[in-house]
């Protein structure tokens, strides 16, 4: 990648949250840095810590949660020192901007779309009046809804889910970020409005110059938008490298899992591969591979050490004991042989 | 081939009324085999809902025929084929979160159905029952005693399979019953599924906007766009040479892990406009062997010439 201006710098974070008494390590050291025009990608099942990830970076942790240690670096400044909510408004929707899963839910079903939108220019860029209209209507275009005009004076109720989904990015793109995250974007919605949603996603990225951060469950869908990608599991980043990478030379034997259980790759009448067992639970400190106790082929010192992260390339960083050089050979799963570049779209 | 299970005939279903009538199911026609899975593939609000709760008779029907091993079932029927049916007719819903009762313990969730089929049964014969349809579905017998709240989702709907399968079902409607799922639970779901099939040779109907579980699960797909089926045929086929249009565009928006392909690949857009049905009207036609696709003469004519370059 040429471009490697660093916008977005995470050191060692660590995010606990307070449950019944108990303590909930969410979050488990890690760092990560977003470079400036890209999408970025992380990719974990629920539970995996994704979403508290990227709260931190807008201040939304929930009143029981707080960042315990480590930074989180952005144009200097560290975010994770931020105490007020004055601080925090500085940075929410002006640098950095949500889109939520749900469209349903993260509309206010009271307030027209065009009011929605311009809340937010007026908030941001203090633009309002006949000014702000046309605003609302060239931004409803870009975000490739018909006849802005009409549009803007309905209920989010009179629009479908999809449309509601162009809605949510048209207001989160009203406020002009730097940095657009996108939670679980399409997970809510049909396949074929699916593609559309990553399409438009992809056309605004170009037209704004917006960094992304994609977060889903499901790596089937990231293929297509990301240009790296993050595997989280428990709190922690296990692997990290290009999309290429990623899914044609994963070293991680989660990412195996994670590729391998993709209903695309499986074979009828054959069994899915699907992942054993349940995530480890979060409360108390998690000894060696936090992913150890799913893997059949677990080595012994993943239950007790924590491995360190080795680097494939310079790009691509593997957080597993596999990879040691005393390690035994262990070969990625059969399924797996099937995902080349020159595979194709793997139903022909 | 083995028998028909299922045959829906010429399906209508109306919602409102007069002025405000709403057709979601425009004639719809398919047979569905006993055994397989089939598979009802559409956009949402493509009436691929409402089809399966016209089976289950929760919605009535405002014309053609639910015929079930070879008995009508929709609109009046006698009150001992209603209840037979209701017990071997089951369903399987999408959101494990939202389709369990909150406030009843998993025991009652479970054996609720047993509660109205009129059979007479015992404390210790329905305790014995809900185990048994835990224990096939992976659970332990201990959870019958707790709440749906104390369960992950790949459990609830786990427990949403349960409480079908205690009714000993030989026809199970399943609803997009992954789509709220985790990718590593779907695995475990549809491996349950299909597990159950083969040890009980259940029929499922299949209903889902993902073709990419579609393709690994059912044995036969219709795909369904506005209340019409446009394309019915052995997944294979269906996969192979994709002949309507709307069949092809919803192939094309299947998302691959493949980078390489995904970044250079233009979905294809499903444009209505592209039929002429103004003189021509079109038919439900079996262009070749089990392909069932919807066109117009000339369009007819254009299908069975890609069929034959097959």
């Amino acid at each position: 990648m040429e471009n490697r201006e660093t916008i977005l710098s995470v050191r060692d974070l660590n995010v606990k949250f307070s449950l019944r008494g108990k303590v909930l390590h969410a979050i488990r050291g890690v760092s990560l840095d977003l470079y400036k025009g890209e999408s970025f990608a992380i990719v974990g099942e629920s539970g995996s810590g994704k979403s508290v990830l990227t709260k931190t970076f807008m201040g939304l942790l929930d009143q029981n949660g707080w960042v315990d240690s480590g930074s989180i670096l952005y144009h200097g400044e560290d975010l994770a020192a931020y105490k007020t909510e004055k601080q925090w408004l500085k940075i929410r929707g002006r640098e950095i901007a949500m889109v939520l899963q749900d469209p349903m839910t993260s509309l206010n079903p009271l307030k027209t779309i065009g009011a929605q939108i311009g809340e937010a220019l007026k908030l941001h860029q203090g633009i309002k009046g006949a000014e702000a209209k046309k605003r609302i209507c060239e931004i409803l275009t870009d975000v490739g809804i018909n006849e802005p005009e009409r549009r803007a004076k309905q209920y989010p109720h009179e629009f479908s889910g999809g449309m509601r989904q162009r809605a949510v990015i048209a207001i989160a793109i009203a406020c002009n970020p730097k940095i657009l995250i996108c939670d679980e974007p399409t997970t809510a919605l049909d396949v074929t409005i699916q593609a559309q949603i990553l399409q438009l996603i992809k056309n605004l990225i170009r037209k704004y110059q917006l960094t992304t951060v994609y977060i889903t469950h499901d790596l089937g869908v990231v293929a297509n938008v990301a240009d790296r990608i993050a595997v989280m599991y428990a709190g922690d980043i296990v692997e990290v490298g290009t999309c290429e990478e990623i899914y044609y030379s994963p070293r991680h034997p989660y990412t195996w899992a994670l590729l391998s259980s993709l209903p695309q790759l499986g074979v009828k009448g054959e069994e899915l591969f699907s992942i054993r067992g349940t995530p480890p639970n979060l409360f108390g400190e998690v000894a060696g591979d936090a992913f150890a106790p799913r893997n059949p082929q677990a080595l012994n010192i993943d239950f007790t050490e924590r491995p360190p992260y080795f680097e494939v390339s310079e790009t691509h960083k593997v957080r597993s004991w596999l990879l040691d050089e005393r390690a035994p050979k262990v070969e990625p799963p059969e399924a797996l042989k099937r995902l080349t570049p020159e595979g194709g779209s793997l139903y022909e | 081939m083995s028998d028909v299970i299922l045959s829906v005939r010429d399906l209508h279903v109306t919602f409102g009324q007069k002025r405000k009538k709403f057709e979601a199911v425009r004639g719809v026609s398919f047979d569905i085999y006993q055994g397989e899975t089939f598979g009802l593939v559409g956009e949402s609000g493509s009436g691929k809902t409402t089809i399966g709760r016209a089976i289950i008779r929760v919605y009535p029907t405002s014309g053609g025929e639910i015929i079930y091993k070879g008995e009508k079932i929709n609109g009046k029927i006698p009150k001992e084929l209603d209840r037979r049916v209701t017990r071997q007719v089951q369903m399987i819903f999408q959101d494990p979160m939202a389709s369990l009762n909150e406030r009843a313990k998993v025991d009652y969730i479970v054996s609720e159905g047993l509660y109205n089929t009129g059979e007479k049964i015992s404390k210790q014969e329905r305790q014995q029952r809900v185990e048994q349809a835990l224990l096939d579905v992976g659970l332990l017998p201990e959870f019958s005693s707790r709440f749906p709240h104390e369960f992950s989702g790949g459990q609830r709907q786990r427990i949403g399979i349960a409480r079908a399968l205690i009714m000993k079902p030989d026809f199970i409607i399943a609803d997009e019953p992954i789509s709220a799922l985790d990718v590593s639970i779907r695995a475990q779901v549809l491996n349950l599924m299909s597990h159950l099939q083969k040890e009980r040779g259940l029929t499922y109907l299949f209903i889902s906007h993902d073709l990419s579980v579609m393709r690994f699960i059912c044995d036969r797909i219709a795909v369904i766009h506005k209340g019409l089926l446009v394309e019915l045929a052995d997944t294979e086929t269906l996969f192979r040479h994709p002949l309507h249009p709307y069949t092809r565009a919803l192939l094309s928006a299947v998302p691959m892990p493949n980078p390489a392909y995904e970044k250079q690949k233009v979905p294809l857009v499903y444009d209505e406009s592209v039929h002429d049905y103004s003189v021509d009207q079109p038919r439900w036609v079996e262009i070749e062997p089990r392909h069932f696709v919807l066109g117009n003469e000339s369009e007819l004519t254009e299908y069975a010439k890609m069929c034959e370059e097959e």
